[in-house]
């Protein structure tokens, strides 16, 4: 690489009240170039994009763009220069058409007083071409596929004429698949000269496209280098500062009992014919690409979904299907896969969310012992180790992999029987998600059956004993762990 | 030929008025004629422009119950002011004016909402209330029976007159014509322009739409102005078509109008919402308080009929998008 940078940081510095978020960081993005920059959560990566974005200022430091010297950046200023920031929700607009989502920007920049409707829908398809995507200009954004989402918000960066596109965690709500055809329009971008900023603390799936890896940690710039000096474990060593080797689990007593007896699980349009066995202190994996039926399946163990035909036994009762009210009664645990707005109350404070699990049984007068209550919710806190300043402090203000574990809090204190995890470190931080494996390893050995439905490789590997394939609403495959290889098992998915 | 879409409100209204119809026309022949028509029409001149407001603020996210009362308070201090200061001045004189008053009043609730940045339902709850008894207690609260010469004017113009076969007479006010303005004008804003588009992106999310760079306050505030001009302008008419400012008229009107939008259509959580849909409503709720009588239902039943309709209307789409919902998952 001989070009010019097109972005140059150099020495940025940024405090809040006395706190450090970015010490002393400097590294350069050339057009055309991808580059990851990878850290945890409070490495300091939102700071920096802040502060790219225009949105806030660094106390120190100099930024130069196309090679010039900037003074004070603004948002505006930034969006001139052509840095788009593409945030986790993308910043779309749900109701309004393909179109005009892609070319809202533009038409601002324009300052246009008129909408001109062909001039929009020429625009976005001119830029869906060059992405090389078909999308139905005219189709409600909100009827779109998350990874649709993600593209309309990239063609709207497009469109205002980005010369650099910061993607802020880009990957966690895609599927294998998606993240691949996402791979391959940015290959296009960095030949059309368009360079990238991945951010993430997800990157080993990114890796592959990138030029550069710049690592955080907090605050400080600990690694910078070529990407094929980079693997997965190394990126993981860098940004936690530890190594967080995964090691498949300790196999399952033989002599275990059977917990858990599906038979004959179907529902029209999702799954059929699912029959599987779950010993006490087993780890299920379930696994496929989305559409597979795994979430409908997952959500059918707990009642949340109703099944046309089939049986669920727990320890060789029958538990009724679609009550999951009798599935939790019964002793199945369910943690979903959106905790944000399935799993948690936000601005209920920590306490209250694990202590909403635990109601009956502290009220089985009809007045609640709050002290009893309160107990019980802080010890489960105090052994999953979630850190908090305090248990009165809203959910919505930890960290999502302490977000998890009180997800996990509350259901642990009904001593569930069975525990199934969708999803289980979705939006985590790489040493967080070590930790809830730690975790899962740990309920295992106390004999709980976890049923871990993911498409995170790596994470089914290191925490199940068996892996079940799905793929078009049927398992395929009936995988015991410690035989196959992420790659083996990445082809069996996709095939 | 586009396919019929039964998922949408619009159709779902458009069906209902014609069974409406269908069924009063075969209890009643001859609900099916120009006077009918026309006391439809005419029924739905002051709706019309009150729920094209109410639209216009429920796509932008926010909700709006106190234009009724900047209407009242517009209607009687504009009869007020032209027969103290300038009885001659003509009716589009008193309709200026009126559209000036209803805009300020309506920067008051746009200085809360978009300058305070509050709750648009607060707001306009507070200033309801406020609007109202500042009129009772410092303008007057008798009502005006002689209004000002060019209101009186305005409240006689017809466009269309005719006599029945009976011998009684049917008519079309040109108030009308208004009306299909502000409905065109309001088209023209909410689909030609960048402002109309910007409500609309505010509506579907704000946060995104400071995040671009849409100046999210001053379309807010735009969006306060425009609809206190129209209240102000629909008060100002309907005055001139009752011949009389009275200050305890329309207070109380603004739920039937808001619920006339949202059966067309436009949701409450904001973004969403045609003005095909919110005229059919209006149009409805029009039909039911004038025809039940036709059909031999007491009149006493009206507001038990249009609550059920609002019920069947929005309900039934929305438990329609649930259970779509439910498939997909």
């Amino acid at each position: 690489m001989t070009a010019a940078p097109f972005v140059h940081l150099d020495g940025v510095t940024k405090t809040y009240a006395g706190i450090t978020a970015l010490d002393d960081v400097g590294f350069a993005i050339a057009a055309g170039e991808a580059v990851c920059l990878a850290g945890e959560n409070g490495s300091g990566k939102s700071t920096l994009i802040k502060i790219l974005a225009g949105v806030e200022r660094p106390d120190r430091g100099r930024i130069s763009i196309g090679g010039q010297l900037q003074g004070q950046l603004d948002p505006r200023v930034s969006a001139a220069a052509g840095i788009m920031v593409i945030f986790q929700d993308f910043s779309i607009f749900p109701n309004l058409s393909v179109a005009e989502n892609i070319a809202f920007s533009n038409s601002l920049a324009r300052h246009d007083r008129l909408f001109h409707r062909t001039r929009v829908r020429a625009l976005a398809a001119e830029t869906l071409a060059r992405v090389g995507v078909e999308i139905d200009l005219d189709a409600p954004v909100e009827t779109l596929s998350v990874a649709h989402k993600q593209l309309v918000a990239i063609c709207r960066a497009l469109a205002s004429d980005a010369r650099l596109i910061i993607m802020d965690e880009p990957t966690t709500a895609l599927t294998e698949r998606e993240v691949r055809a996402l791979l391959a329009i940015i290959r296009r971008l960095k030949a059309d000269g368009v360079a990238v900023l991945f951010v993430s603390h997800k990157l080993a799936e990114v890796l592959e496209v990138c030029e550069k890896v710049v690592v955080l940690r907090n605050g400080r710039k600990v690694a910078e280098g070529p990407a094929a000096e980079f693997d997965a474990a190394s990126l993981t060593r860098h940004m936690t500062g530890r190594d967080v080797a995964e090691t498949p689990p300790d196999p399952v007593d033989p002599a275990a009992p059977v917990l858990m007896k599906v038979r004959g699980l179907a529902k029209q349009g999702a799954f059929e014919a699912v029959d599987f066995d779950l010993r006490a202190g087993e780890v299920l994996g379930v696994s496929g690409l989305l559409g597979s039926g795994r979430t409908s399946l997952a959500k059918a163990l707990f009642g949340l979904v109703l099944p046309d035909a089939g049986r669920l036994e727990l320890a060789g009762q029958k538990v009724p299907l679609g009550d999951p009210l009798k599935a939790a009664a019964a002793g199945i645990g369910y943690v979903p896969e959106d905790r944000l707005t399935e799993g948690l109350f936000l601005t209920q404070s920590i306490a209250r969310n694990v202590a909403i699990g635990r109601l009956e049984a502290h009220g089985a007068s009809g007045i609640l012992d709050f002290a009893g209550l309160w107990g019980d919710a802080t010890d489960w806190l105090r052994r999953l180790s979630v850190k908090a300043p305090d248990v009165e402090a809203p959910v919505r203000s930890l960290s999502g992999g302490n977000q998890q574990r009180v997800v996990l809090a509350r259901w642990l204190s009904r001593s569930p029987k069975v525990l199934v995890l969708n999803g289980p470190s979705v939006g985590v931080d790489v040493g967080s998600k070590a930790d809830i494996h730690g975790i899962i390893r740990g309920l295992s050995a106390q004999g709980l059956g976890v049923i871990v439905i993911s498409d995170d490789l790596p994470e089914l590997l290191a925490t199940c004993h068996r892996i079940l394939v799905m793929k078009d609403g049927r398992v395929t495959e009936d995988i015991a762990g410690g035989t196959v290889t992420e790659a083996d098992l990445a082809h069996r998915l996709a095939s | 030929m586009p396919r019929i879409d039964f998922t949408r409100n619009e159709t779902l209204v458009g069906l209902v008025i014609v069974a409406f119809c269908l069924i009063a026309t075969i209890s009643d022949p001859s609900f099916l004629s120009m006077p009918t028509l026309t006391d439809l029409l005419r029924g739905g001149i002051v709706l019309g422009i009150f729920a094209v407001a109410a639209l216009l603020v429920l796509i932008s996210g926010g909700i709006d119950v106190s234009f009724t009362a900047v209407a009242a308070f517009t209607m009687y201090s504009t009869a007020m002011l032209l027969n103290t200061y300038a009885p001659g001045v003509p009716w589009w004189g008193a309709f200026l004016l009126a559209m000036a008053i209803g805009a300020g009043l309506g920067a008051i609730n746009g200085l809360f909402i978009a300058g305070f940045g509050l709750p648009t339902l607060i707001v306009t709850l507070g200033t309801l209330s406020v609007f109202r008894g500042f009129m009772l207690t410092f303008i007057g609260q008798k009502q005006i029976t002689t209004l000002p010469p060019g209101m009186r004017e305005f409240g006689r113009m017809m466009i269309i007159r005719g006599e029945n076969a009976d011998g009684s007479f049917y008519s079309l006010h040109a108030a009308f014509l208004v009306t299909v303005a502000v409905v065109i004008l309001t088209w023209a804003i909410l689909h030609r322009t960048m402002l109309g588009r910007s409500i609309f992106a505010i509506g579907g999310s704000v946060e995104s739409a400071r995040r671009i760079g849409i100046n999210v306050r001053g379309t807010q505030f735009f969006v306060y102005v425009y609809v206190g001009m129209l209240a102000g302008l629909a008060g100002v008419i309907h005055a001139s078509m009752a011949r009389v400012a009275n200050p305890f008229d329309l207070v109380g009107l603004e739920l039937s109008v808001i619920a006339a939008v949202v059966l067309g259509g436009a949701r409450l959580a904001g973004g969403y919402g045609t003005l095909t849909g919110t005229l059919l409503g209006v149009a409805l709720i029009v039909l039911v308080r004038n025809s039940l009588v036709v059909l031999g239902i007491p009149s006493t039943w009206q507001s038990v009929a249009v609550g059920i309709l609002i019920l069947i209307g929005t309900g039934l789409p929305a438990w329609q998008a649930k259970r779509a919902a439910a498939r997909a998952a």
